[in-house]
């Protein structure tokens, strides 16, 4: 029992930790570094609370896509944090208000937890017990819920097109590879052999011909 | 388990199979033979709208549910089904010119309208709170994308950018509510939900609310209304004349299936909401379109009033309100249509113009396209014995035989308004110094016009079948 719960204590420290230098650092490439941090210990806490589904996910979308955007974005973009920064103590009264709403929402969703915990029980499904929560996923997502999924799927190709549709030009003047092209080079197309007249160079050559 | 012993006929949504399938198959033949192939995919695209409406008719009648529920083919969504399967075509059909522009000859559009298009038949159907936003999501994703099709117009842009922003946050608005349902009745289906709302509680009240924002603003509905005007103004005018006649169908008709479906416990509850936006749509609509110079801008608060008459209808909460919103939705498609075609005839020179002082003398240059806009705006009016007028007259009826005499006195009274600025352009079209000639019309525009304007002209002559197939449509829900 005491391991879980040193491992408890961890992941949450270093969670809560790096969760306040995402506020607190100086350089935002330092911020979207510690957001990792604290994304991959929320993932372990998940994997505590034997939602290994859950831990998956948080790595491979939070953490392997859009924490990695994040940081493309504060790199290409020359935003300048100082001078964002500038106004921090002006809004820290109305920032304290949000946070004791917060906990205090935080608060009263912990009490009605302690005050009575059948409540979350009584409107949701029973959780399986002898598969694991992929598996239990894995078996209805295919089969009970395959035309969401697959109306998902439509959402995703609209996404797709739409992306090229609005993004995507064919450029004139750009020099693409031709395979074909390339393949039907002989040595004689390709290059000749002058004889070159010391001190001249070769003048008559069009530069043009070299560029083929 | 097969399938179909677990409840999982295909039969009921062979028709969306069909028109995925058939979308994926025209997405490839684009891919492959290039931009040169627009004129062929957009051809297939309105066979294959075809052919989806054929066998949606084709399939056996009476009341079909599929997939656990969440899945339903009764003779409401086959009505509307039609409606915005015909929205889609003739939106295909308006588009051929802006398509074959040679610097935005761009086969997706066809296929983004067909994909759109099964949205709103999935959205239409939708028998739980997960299809219905999966619905949504397709159905807006691919009109974000059309709204940007004219990409190098900045205006274009913008009301794609405008329309994508502000429909994310009402999809969240939306999903917002549908969490805080399921998380009061423990189910998202909507036989569920009304199984399990019998009182109005605090919890299931703010989730109405929130859901019937996000659909709100999905039918343009004050105070969700702020994008129209601007997409409307923006977005190419056959992507314009998509965004009035479809999508306004299919989220109209899940409007009503989950106020009437989902929530018939607590109709006090909801008919409050469906009121008050009924009320500020109609007004706002009539009100803010007097200043306009823009048709496009003008159409845009045109239809968020109308938008507000068809909710009259369902604030009665009965089966003769139900029957008047499709009356009414079914009318305002066509005269919609209608009043896009003329609107896409006025080029001179091969320049399109969208000013209503663009349309001054049209009765002496054009007179058969002066008439036939004359008569549709005179619809839009609500003057008998037009079209218009009939659609109006359903929903009002209703509304009073539910007792809702306010809302009706509102109604008529901003109706009134709202003929003013009708009959503006009507003016400018027979009493103002004519311009110079129009470019020949093009024969799919008089098509279209042709047939929205007969049947807006000649429909008092002959309402029987619309009407009867509302009737039986409507008692489906109930």
């Amino acid at each position: 029992m005491i391991l879980p719960a040193l491992f408890f204590y961890l992941f949450a420290g270093v969670c809560v930790a790096s969760a306040v230098m995402v506020i607190v650092s100086r350089n935002p490439v330092h911020s979207v570094l510690f957001l990792i941090l604290a994304f991959v210990n929320a993932a372990g806490l998940f994997v505590l609370m034997g939602a290994e589904f859950l831990a998956m996910i948080l790595v491979v979308v939070y953490v392997g896509a859009v924490a990695v955007l994040f940081l493309f974005v504060i790199m290409m973009l020359d935003v300048d944090f100082a001078e964002l920064r500038e106004g921090f103590l002006e809004y820290l009264p109305i920032g304290l208000v949000i946070g004791a709403v917060f906990l205090a929402e935080l608060l009263l969703v912990g009490g009605g937890w302690v005050i009575n915990a059948g409540t979350a029980k009584s409107i949701t499904a029973a959780i399986p017990n002898n598969v694991s929560n992929t598996e239990a996923l894995g078996l209805v997502l295919y089969t009970r819920y395959i035309h969401y999924f697959q109306i998902a799927g439509m959402v995703l190709l609209v996404a797709m097109i739409g992306a090229i549709v609005l993004t995507l030009r064919h450029k004139v003047n750009v020099k693409r590879q031709d395979i074909n092209v390339q393949n039907a080079r002989t040595p004689e197309l390709a290059m000749s052999v002058r004889k070159v007249a010391s001190g001249q160079g070769l003048q008559d050559v069009d530069a043009a011909e070299w560029v083929q | 388990m097969s399938f179909e012993s677990a409840g999982y006929q295909l039969l009921p949504v062979l028709p969306e199979l069909v028109l995925a399938l058939g979308a994926m198959v025209l997405l490839m033949i684009g891919a492959y033979r290039g931009a040169h192939s627009t004129a062929l995919v957009t051809g297939l695209a309105i066979g294959l709208l075809v052919l989806t409406g054929l066998l949606e008719l084709a399939l056996p009648a009476g009341k079909a549910i599929t997939f656990g529920g969440s899945f339903i083919l009764d003779d409401f969504a086959r009505f509307l089904k039609i409606l915005a399967l015909i929205g889609s075509v003739a939106t295909l059909v308006l588009s051929a010119e802006y398509l074959a522009d040679s610097s935005r000859r761009i086969f997706e559009y066809s296929i983004l309208v067909l994909l759109s298009t099964l949205g709103m038949m999935v959205l239409i159907s939708a028998g739980d709170l997960i299809m219905l936003y999966l619905g949504l999501e397709l159905m807006s994703l691919a009109l974000y994308v059309v709204a940007a099709s004219n990409r190098d117009n900045v205006k274009s842009t913008e009301a794609g950018l405008k329309y994508f922003v502000l429909g994310a946050l009402s999809s969240g608005m939306l999903l917002y509510g549908a969490s805080l349902v399921y998380g009061f009745t423990g189910t998202v289906s909507f036989a569920g939900v009304a199984a399990a709302v019998k009182t109005g509680s605090i919890g299931i009240v703010f989730g109405l609310v929130f859901l019937l924002a996000g659909l709100c603003f999905k039918i343009s509905a004050v105070p969700f209304h702020m994008w129209t005007p601007d997409v409307y103004e923006g977005a190419p005018t056959p992507v314009t004349a998509f965004f009035a006649s479809a999508p306004k169908v299919a989220a109209l008709a899940v409007f009503t299936r989950v106020a009437l479906t989902a929530f018939p416990g607590i109709v006090p509850q909801w008919q409050q909401i469906v009121v008050f936006v009924a009320i500020a749509s109609m007004a706002l609509g009539s009100f803010a379109a007097i200043g306009q110079r823009n048709i496009k801008r003008l159409m845009a608060y045109s239809s968020i009033g109308h938008m507000g008459f068809a909710l009259v209808g369902l604030a009665a909460g009965t089966t003769e309100g139900a029957q008047g919103v499709l009356v009414y939705i079914a009318i305002y498609v066509a005269m919609t249509l209608g009043s896009f075609a003329v609107i896409l005839t006025i080029k001179r020179n091969g320049q399109q113009f969208e000013n209503i002082s663009d349309f001054a003398g049209l009765s002496r240059t054009n007179p058969l396209l002066a008439f036939f806009f004359a008569m549709l705006l005179f619809s839009l009016a609500g003057v008998p014995p037009l079209a218009g007028f009939f659609a109006k007259f359903y929903v009002f009826v209703a509304a009073i035989k539910a007792g809702l005499f306010t809302l009706s006195v509102v109604g008529v009274l901003t109706s009134v308004v709202g003929a003013y600025y009708y009959l503006v352009i009507v003016k400018v079209m027979y009493f103002d110094e004519p311009l110079p000639k129009l470019d020949p019309v093009r024969v799919e525009l008089r098509t279209v016009l042709g047939i929205a304007g007969l049947f807006n002209i000649f429909f008092f002559a002959y309402p029987g079948p619309l009407v009867s197939m509302a009737s039986a449509a409507a008692k489906s829900l109930f």
